[in-house]
C-alpha cells in the first residue's frame, strides 16, 4: 500500500515537474549546479587522464585517447536510447516536453558519436596504420550517425513543428529496433577493434589506474550533457511559446 | 481481404498504366551497374569481386528512387485520407500498398539482376543466389521504403530526407544479401545469409507496417 502511494506521489511529481512553465524554473535553478558539477568532474577527470594515470605499456601515451573516446562512444548510444524513449513517451502520452526534450537531445548524440568517430580515427591512425577502417564496431558508430542525421533532418522538415516531432519518435522508434540488427550484421566482418574491457561479465579487464580516470570523464561527459540538454530544451520550450505567442498576435492583426 | 486485393490491384493498375515507374527504376538499375566497369577498369577479376556489392547496392538505390510517389499522389488529392477511413486497418493498407510497390520494383529488378550480373562477369553458379537474396531482400526495401516514405509525407525536400532516413536501415539487407552472393561465388555456405536474409524480412514484415501506419495517421492528423 505505502509502495503504491510512493509511486503516486513519485508519478505527481513528475508529472508537476514536466509542466513547461515548472520546467522551465526547474531547469534554471538546475543548470548552474549540474554545470558546476559537470566542469568540477571534467577537470578532475582530465588531470587524471592526462597526467597522473600512466602510459600504456604497449600503446604508450596514445592510449589517453581513450578517455575521450570511450565516454563519447557510451553517450553516443544512450542518447539515442533516450531519444527513442523521449519519443515513445510523447508519442503515447502526447506531452510537448518529450517531443522538446527529444528534439533537443539529438543533435547532442550526433556530436558525441562524431567525436567518438573522430578520436577513433586518431587514434586508429598510429595504433592501426590507417585512419580508417571498415570494421564493425566503427561501421555500427557510423551507421549510428547517420541514423541521427536522418532523425535529426526529419524533424526539422515539416512547417508544422509537431509533425516533425512526431515522425522523428516513429523513426527513433524503428532505428531503435534496427540499431542491433545493425550492430550483428556488421559483426559478421571480421573485426580490428577490441572488444568490451569495461563493462564485461567477470568484471573490467582494465586496470584500476587508467579506470578511475575513465569512469570520472564518463562521469563529466554525462553531467556535461545533461548541463547542455536542459539548456537546450529550455530554449525550445521558450521557443514554443514565443511561436504560439506569434501565431497568436497575428490571428488577432488579421481579425 | 477483397478490401486489400482491391487496393493492391488499384496500386498495380496505376502502375501499369503509368508504365513509367517501373522502365525507370529499370533503366536507372542498367546504367547505374553499366557505369561501374568504366570507373574501375574492364578487367573480368576486378569486376567480378566487386559483382555482388555493385548489384546489391545500386538494387537497393534504384527501389529507393521509385518509393517518393508511394503515398504522395494518394496524399495530395485526398485519397489517402478516404483509404483510411476506409474498411481496411491502416497497417493492410500500407501493406497492400508495400506489395504493389515490390511487385511493380522489386520483383522486376530481382528478375533483371543475373542479366546485369553477366555484364560483371558474374560466375553462373552465383546467379541463383543472387536472385535468391534479392527476392528475399527487395521486399524488405519496400517495406521499409513504406515507413520512409510514410514519414517524409508533405516534408519539404522528401525525396533527399527519404534517402537518408532509409539507406541506414537497409545496411543488414545489403549486408547480408550481397554476403550471400559473395559466398556463392567463394564456395562457402550461402544457408546462414540467406536465412538470416529471411529473418530481417519478417521482422521488417512484422514492425515496418505498424510504424508506416503510424505515420500515416500522423500525416492525414
Amino acid at each position: 500500500m505505502a509502495a503504491v502511494s510512493t509511486v503516486k506521489a513519485l508519478q505527481e511529481t513528475v508529472l508537476r515537474a514536466a509542466q513547461p512553465a515548472r520546467f522551465v524554473t526547474l531547469a534554471n535553478m538546475l543548470i548552474p549546479w549540474i554545470s558546476a558539477a559537470a566542469v568540477g568532474l571534467l577537470g578532475a577527470g582530465l588531470i587524471d587522464a592526462l597526467a597522473l594515470s600512466p602510459p600504456d605499456y604497449q600503446q604508450g601515451e596514445t592510449v589517453r585517447i581513450m578517455y575521450i573516446h570511450v565516454p563519447s562512444a557510451w553517450m553516443g548510444l544512450f542518447v539515442y536510447a533516450l531519444v527513442a524513449t523521449l519519443g515513445g513517451v510523447g508519442l503515447v502520452a502526447g506531452h510537448p516536453l518529450a517531443f522538446a526534450a527529444a528534439r533537443a537531445a539529438a543533435p547532442l548524440g550526433a556530436a558525441f558519436t562524431a567525436v567518438c568517430l573522430v578520436t577513433g580515427s586518431l587514434w586508429g591512425k598510429p595504433m592501426w596504420g590507417a585512419w580508417w577502417v571498415w570494421d564493425a564496431r566503427l561501421t555500427s558508430m557510423l551507421l549510428l550517425l547517420f541514423l541521427y542525421f536522418g532523425q535529426i533532418a526529419l524533424s526539422r522538415a515539416f512547417d508544422e513543428h509537431r509533425r516533425g516531432d512526431k515522425a522523428a519518435a516513429v523513426l527513433a522508434l524503428v532505428g531503435c529496433i534496427n540499431l542491433p540488427v545493425v550492430k550483428f550484421s556488421v559483426d559478421w566482418w571480421n573485426t580490428l577493434h577490441q572488444p568490451a574491457s569495461v563493462m564485461k561479465l567477470g568484471g573490467p579487464a582494465i586496470d584500476a589506474s587508467m579506470l578511475w580516470p575513465l569512469l570520472l570523464m564518463a562521469g563529466a561527459f554525462k553531467l556535461a550533457f545533461f548541463a547542455l540538454w536542459l539548456v537546450r530544451t529550455r530554449t525550445e520550450v521558450v521557443e514554443a511559446r514565443l511561436r504560439a505567442a506569434a501565431n497568436r498576435a497575428r490571428s488577432e492583426a488579421m481579425r | 481481404m477483397s478490401v486489400f486485393l482491391a487496393v493492391l490491384k488499384r496500386d498495380l493498375l496505376l502502375a501499369l498504366r503509368d508504365g513509367a515507374g517501373t522502365w525507370t527504376v529499370l533503366g536507372f538499375f542498367t546504367i547505374a551497374v553499366a557505369v561501374f566497369p568504366l570507373g574501375v577498369g574492364p578487367e573480368p577479376e576486378v569486376l567480378r569481386r566487386v559483382a555482388p556489392g555493385v548489384l546489391w547496392a545500386m538494387a537497393l538505390l534504384s527501389a529507393l528512387l521509385s518509393l517518393d510517389t508511394l503515398f504522395e499522389a494518394d496524399y495530395r488529392d485526398g485519397s489517402l485520407e478516404a483509404l483510411l477511413a476506409g474498411q481496411l486497418v491502416p497497417e493492410l493498407l500500407v501493406l497492400a500498398k508495400a506489395c504493389a510497390h515490390w511487385i511493380a520494383t522489386g520483383l522486376p529488378l530481382t528478375l533483371a539482376a543475373p542479366a546485369l550480373g553477366i555484364f560483371l562477369h558474374l560466375p553462373t553458379e552465383a546467379m541463383p543466389v543472387l536472385f535468391a537474396s534479392l527476392l528475399l531482400g527487395t521486399p524488405v526495401l519496400s517495406l521499409l521504403g513504406a515507413v520512409g516514405a510514410a514519414l517524409s509525407l508533405g516534408a519539404r525536400r522528401a525525396t533527399v530526407l527519404l534517402a537518408v532516413m532509409v539507406l541506414p536501415l537497409a545496411v543488414p539487407v545489403l549486408v547480408f544479401g550481397a554476403g550471400a552472393v559473395e559466398s556463392a561465388q567463394t564456395g562457402l555456405a550461402v544457408g546462414p545469409s540467406l536465412l538470416i536474409l529471411g529473418g530481417v524480412a519478417l521482422c521488417a514484415l512484422a514492425v515496418c507496417p505498424v510504424a508506416a501506419a503510424a505515420a500515416l495517421r500522423q500525416a492525414v492528423e
